[in-house]
């Protein structure tokens, strides 16, 4: 009950901030977007449409209702319904997050079950080496390597776009990358701090073998924290989208957002802003209940 | 010790060659265009960039704007959620639900997004820059100080001190914040990185420092473009930026461990 009522106040809190968005540009809004060339007429067009006239709660207001009814605007560039160019750029985000995803767990939680069981051997510090490395190289800076690797002087790979399933290694390896480094010692410190408590020693003395401590025991407690972990780091991946889909020049939300800001298209920045924050704020609600259920430890607190 | 070692000579080297840069008055905006996109040279250091420019004197004027942006933005975060944390922690109740579910919408927007957001709607340039990342910089540090507070608060020489009728804000300030210290270095230290990382990120995505300025993130984007005739130019780049936050966060992880600070949850 008290996690659904925090829930309503955030994403309230988010639509408010989206809105005021629109009113935080300095000057006229309006004259912002349209520019020095357009008519008195188109102005006062636009402003009527975005309802700019009303005062700002009644604003607020209709920006809800129209939201509910799954209205968000036109577009002020081509006039497009913005719900239109979400709907085609949104999924193709969810698809590029989700490889991204499943790249940083296949690599990250093995690579990090190997450091956590050699620990402090040779495998363990050049692992844990890779990781920090990684973890220093933001996406705007793994990406262009990879292409340059992978797509310019290996040739393997397509450069960017999008039409061939080809396309969408690179950009997905981008983010999945960074996201197993931070997997690898997630995963590694979980399962350290198991392989400490009691119930693995007990398993031990019972003379289970070992695999089947590690495997049964351990592995099962240590990676059931990383849940949330997965559901905090979906934010990165998707805040990274923005800056990899716009390397890559794949067409998803995060592309559409850098585009609109280019173009000044206020609407379709509000929108993509909200869509990213919403996708958040519901993944990570989604992984808290996940845990909760997954774990019982939590779920009497 | 290495790491201790490694890290402090990278980010001295960086400083060094920046004062050195000072003096020996470069010209980052001078523009050779019969040079153009060369590979490192003995009058080019580090070769030129698209309009000729050296590439060398253009890093070292960038590194100076990113790091001042970074101690700007860290500082104003820090004083904001330092000053949420201590009132939410302290007083708790009703006055700490409100502050905490303020954070928590700021949270809501993962990563850059918020500050993407702000310094779309203000315009690019250096103050709208440092204004959107300060937006959403002082949210981790309101939740890491209220949680500590959350904790000192129940110590015995806070509980003293307010029986023996010190003022709230003396005990904040004399008898809690002093024993916050090396927890707040330690991530102030770590948010360097990310703020140099992320002011980066809004250049490259044409958000920041204007051109002929040079960025860090804005040199990466041009250097993308050129990727295939001049390699060089995104390789130096790329690897200054990583040296540098690689060096700030092993330096971190240094302070950490020898402040004796838990990880932080």
């Amino acid at each position: 009950m008290q996690k659904l009522s925090h829930f309503i106040v955030v994403v309230f809190g988010v639509l408010v901030l989206t809105f005021w968005l629109l009113h935080l540009v300095p000057g006229d809004p309006v004259e912002v977007m349209l520019g020095e060339s357009a008519t008195q007429t188109d102005r006062e067009a636009l402003r009527t449409e975005l309802g700019l006239n009303a005062p700002i709660v009644e604003q607020f207001g209709m920006y809800l209702t129209r939201l509910s009814q799954g209205d968000f605007g036109r577009s002020i560039h081509t006039q497009t319904p913005i719900i239109d160019m979400v709907s085609v750029r949104y999924p193709a985000t969810l698809k590029l997050a989700l490889l991204a995803l499943l790249i940083g767990l296949t690599i990250g939680i093995p690579l990090g079950v190997l450091a956590a069981l050699r620990a402090r051997s040779w495998v363990d510090v050049t692992v844990m080496i890779m990781s920090v490395r990684l973890s220093a190289m933001p996406a705007f800076w793994l990406g262009p390597v990879l292409m340059l690797f992978f797509a310019v002087w290996l040739g393997w790979l397509p450069v960017s776009g999008m039409e061939t399933r080809a396309h969408i290694i690179l950009p997905a390896m981008t983010l999945g990358l960074g996201l197993s480094a931070v997997l690898t010692r997630m995963t590694r410190t979980s399962l350290l701090e198991v392989l400490n408590e009691d119930f693995i020693r007990t398993a031990r003395a019972k003379g289970l073998t070992e695999r089947h401590v590690i495997v049964r025991h351990a592995l099962r407690a240590a990676l059931l924290p990383l849940i949330t972990i997965v559901g905090l780091q979906m934010g990165s991946l998707l805040a990274g989208a923005v800056i990899t889909e716009t390397i890559f020049s794949w067409d998803g939300i995060g592309k559409l957002l850098v585009e609109s800001i280019e173009k000044r298209d206020y609407p379709v920045t509000q929108a993509c802003v909200l869509m990213i924050a919403l996708s958040y704020v519901f993944v990570n609600t989604l992984t808290d209940t996940l845990y909760g259920w997954a774990d019982p430890r939590v779920r009497r607190d | 010790m290495m790491i201790k070692l490694f890290s402090f000579v990278v980010i001295g080297l960086w400083i060094i060659a920046t004062i050195v840069g000072q003096y020996l008055q470069l010209a980052p905006n001078a523009i050779e265009l019969n040079a153009i996109l060369q590979t490192p040279s003995a009058s080019f250091w580090l070769g030129t960039d698209d309009l000729g420019r050296s590439i060398a004197a253009r890093l070292l004027h960038g590194f100076q704007v990113s790091l001042m942006v970074a101690l700007v933005v860290t500082s104003v975060s820090l004083f904001i959620g330092v000053s949420v944390g201590l009132v939410a922690g302290f007083y708790g109740g009703k006055i700490d639900r409100i502050l905490m579910q303020i954070t928590d919408i700021f949270l809501a927007f993962p990563g850059i997004l918020l500050a993407i957001a702000f310094a779309a709607v203000l315009g690019p340039g250096l103050i709208n820059l440092t204004i959107a990342l300060c937006v959403s910089g002082w949210v981790g540090y309101a939740r890491l100080t209220r949680g500590q507070t959350m904790a000192l608060r129940q110590r015995q020489h806070v509980i003293a001190a307010l029986s023996l009728g010190a003022s709230h804000r003396r005990i904040i300030l004399k008898h809690i914040l002093p024993l916050l210290l090396s927890v707040l270095v330690v991530e102030a230290t770590f948010s360097l990185a990310s703020v140099i990382i992320a002011e980066a990120s809004l250049s490259f995505l044409g958000l920041g420092i204007q051109a002929p300025n040079a960025s860090w993130g804005a040199m990466l984007r041009d250097a993308v473009r050129y990727m295939l005739v001049a390699p060089h130019y995104v390789l130096i780049v790329g690897v200054s930026l990583m040296s540098i936050i690689l060096a700030i966060n092993l330096g971190g992880d240094y302070l950490r461990d020898t402040l004796d600070v838990k990880k932080a949850q």
